[in-house]
């Protein structure tokens, strides 16, 4: 199972003391937190795609690429990727690109996007928002799986002889999750090409999440890519910790208080009760994290949410030391003894190179170098 | 015997209210129809004020509380609804309003509503139809003839014959009408998927 943390990318006041991070500093805190992440033991990093102030992460592939050079082992990832704004050849070329500097340590998590001002700007339409993800993915797809594209579509200008580069690595694309809090179209989405998907799990109440997971769960098994419980399952989740809870309580709330999401709304014991915040000990938060698998089943990937609602640095690289030093190792233990044998484990570019090699080439099917694109390639990983 | 349920929102504030008092005679008026129409009602109360505080924070957070959830589900799949608030300002209270802003868009949809509301002055009483019913219009209810307006001197005539007594047994077997023609509500399910995966990808 992997764990790591995501970022938003905010830029918000500390509310305890009025401190605002300039962009330059909360950017280089995304760094710092990143390379944190891989010294603590964790296995990946997603940061966010936003274009609007007060977020400062409109260039994923530059950080990422940045994060890479200064990791080895990190599992570099996006949450999320704005598959309705951005043009899919920009995908394709940004995340090939940083696949091969980081030795295939990328994959993506597709998002929309809610805010609607920035579709405009970007050309695009809000209402257009699920039209946009599926026809923009459908693209990508075959830009990475196919060495020469084709493709009239209804949201970009037309595509004739095109080659996407470079090509990904090792003719691998990256793994794919798609993340949507509410929208069963994009769990279907992600259960018809087999991709994993992703529940954000932060602002809304376990219920939504179980049913999302749910539906991705019986669709994934209803195209034929394993059973329901071999899909492909990642989760979010918001934790402060300290050494007992009421410290933590203490420490946390001017925060959440003032947060920009939910801030002024629900007091903080109403929203532990009723979402998968945790405020407490590390004890506290292995338990409630080893609850989270009794309503979507086994899952692969576990992302935390830490630095947000103005905490400073200093703050965040003790949650990641608390994470790294007494919350993971135990989590990965209980999980894994729990987790039956024939449920995968999220696939890396290792394991799909792995896969690619152990499946026997379909009869008749020339072998097309390394790319192997081939028309059955949209059903597949 | 066939069932139906009846959902009824008060938005009143006080206790006692006079708000809820016109909301429980137009429930019972209309229970009255349907019984005589062979058919059995089951009626469910929500008080608007006990989910105040609930109302912003879903308006804030983006998700309902447990108990405010609850209030969401009965109306949302109660067979008619008869909704009462008093008017502020020319048109219905804030915490009615927002209520219904958190319902969900399609939660509606050719259901019928009965509308009433409650003031200190008869001159409000148009408010029902300037406010009150083009919002259940846009949410593509179905909003009976009759609305109900109830002013002090409704209240202070004493005449249980009167005037308000005959508007709430007319509003009350219009909306029996609505009711017991239309099959029982079945309950939306936000999470459904309502298309197939070919249909998103080619648009169609």
């Amino acid at each position: 199972m992997q764990f790591g943390v995501f970022t938003v990318g905010d830029v918000t006041t500390d509310p305890t003391n009025g401190r605002e991070p300039s962009e330059a500093e909360r950017i280089k805190a995304m760094v710092a937190i990143a390379v944190k992440a891989e010294e603590v033991g964790l296995d990946v990093f997603a940061t966010g795609e936003h274009h609007n102030p007060p977020f400062v992460p409109s260039s994923p592939t530059t950080m990422l690429g940045f994060i890479a050079a200064r990791t080895s082992r990190l599992l570099l990832s996006t949450a999320t990727t704005l598959i309705t704004t951005n043009d899919p050849v920009k995908i394709a070329e940004d995340y090939a690109m940083l696949q091969h500097l980081a030795d295939g340590r990328v994959d993506l998590m597709m998002g929309r996007g809610n805010t609607g001002p920035v579709y405009p700007w970007f050309g695009q339409d809000i209402r257009n928002g699920i039209p946009l993800a599926i026809n923009n993915y459908e693209l990508l797809r075959r830009l990475w799986r196919e060495d020469v594209v084709d493709w009239q579509g209804k949201f970009r200008t037309p595509l004739q002889s095109f080659t996407s580069t470079p090509r990904p690595l090792d003719g691998i694309p990256p793994f794919v999750w798609h993340g949507s809090i509410r929208s069963p179209e994009i769990a279907e989405q992600a259960a018809y090409y087999g991709d994993g998907f992703f529940a954000n799990h932060i602002f809304w109440p376990r219920e939504h999440t179980q049913r999302m997971v749910g539906l991705y769960r019986q669709r994934f098994a209803h195209y034929g890519h394993g059973s329901a419980d071999q899909a492909i399952v990642g989760l979010g989740g918001q934790v402060f910790m300290r050494k007992n809870s009421q410290e933590a309580v203490r420490e946390f709330r001017p925060y959440f208080d003032n947060a920009p999401v939910y801030g002024h709304g629900p007091s903080l014991e109403e929203f532990t009760e009723q979402t998968p915040l945790t405020v407490g000990s590390p004890q506290q938060v292995i338990d409630r994290t080893l609850t989270f698998r009794e309503y979507v089943g086994d899952y692969q990937r576990q992302l935390f949410l830490l630095d947000h609602a103005g905490l400073p640095l200093k703050t965040v690289l003790e949650q990641l030391d608390i994470l790294g030093e007494e919350v993971v190792p135990v989590l990965r233990k209980e999980f894994d003894a729990v987790r039956p044998a024939h449920v995968p484990e999220a696939p890396t570019h290792a394991s799909l190179i792995a896969e690619r090699d152990a499946a026997p080439a379909p009869a008749g099917v020339a072998t097309t170098g390394e790319a192997g694109a081939t028309s059955e390639a949209r059903s597949g990983r | 015997m066939s069932r139906r349920t009846l959902a009824v929102v008060s938005a009143g504030l006080r206790q006692p209210s006079s708000t809820r008092l016109l909301a429980d005679q137009l429930a019972a008026a209309t229970g009255d129809e349907l019984d005589r129409r062979g058919v059995r009602v089951r009626t469910e109360v929500v008080e608007l004020r006990d989910h105040g505080h609930d109302v912003v924070n879903h308006l804030l957070a983006g998700f309902p509380s447990p108990s405010l959830k609850q209030a969401i589900e009965t109306v949302s799949g109660a067979d008619g609804l008869i909704v009462v608030s008093p008017i502020f300002n020319a048109s219905y209270s804030g915490l009615f309003k927002s209520f219904f802003d958190v319902l969900g868009d399609d939660a509606l949809v050719d259901r019928p509503v009965l509308i009433g509301a409650t003031g200190g002055t008869a001159r409000h009483s148009l408010a029902l139809e300037h406010a009150l019913r083009p919002m259940f219009s846009y949410l593509r209810a179905v909003v009976v003839p009759t609305s109900v307006f109830a002013a002090p001197e409704d209240w202070a005539g004493g005449n249980a014959q009167g005037t308000l007594r005959g508007r709430i047994d007319r509003a009350g077997r219009e909306l029996a009408e609505q009711v017991s023609q239309r099959e029982a509500t079945a309950g939306a399910d936000p999470f459904a998927l309502t298309t197939s995966f070919d249909q998103l990808l080619t648009g169609d």
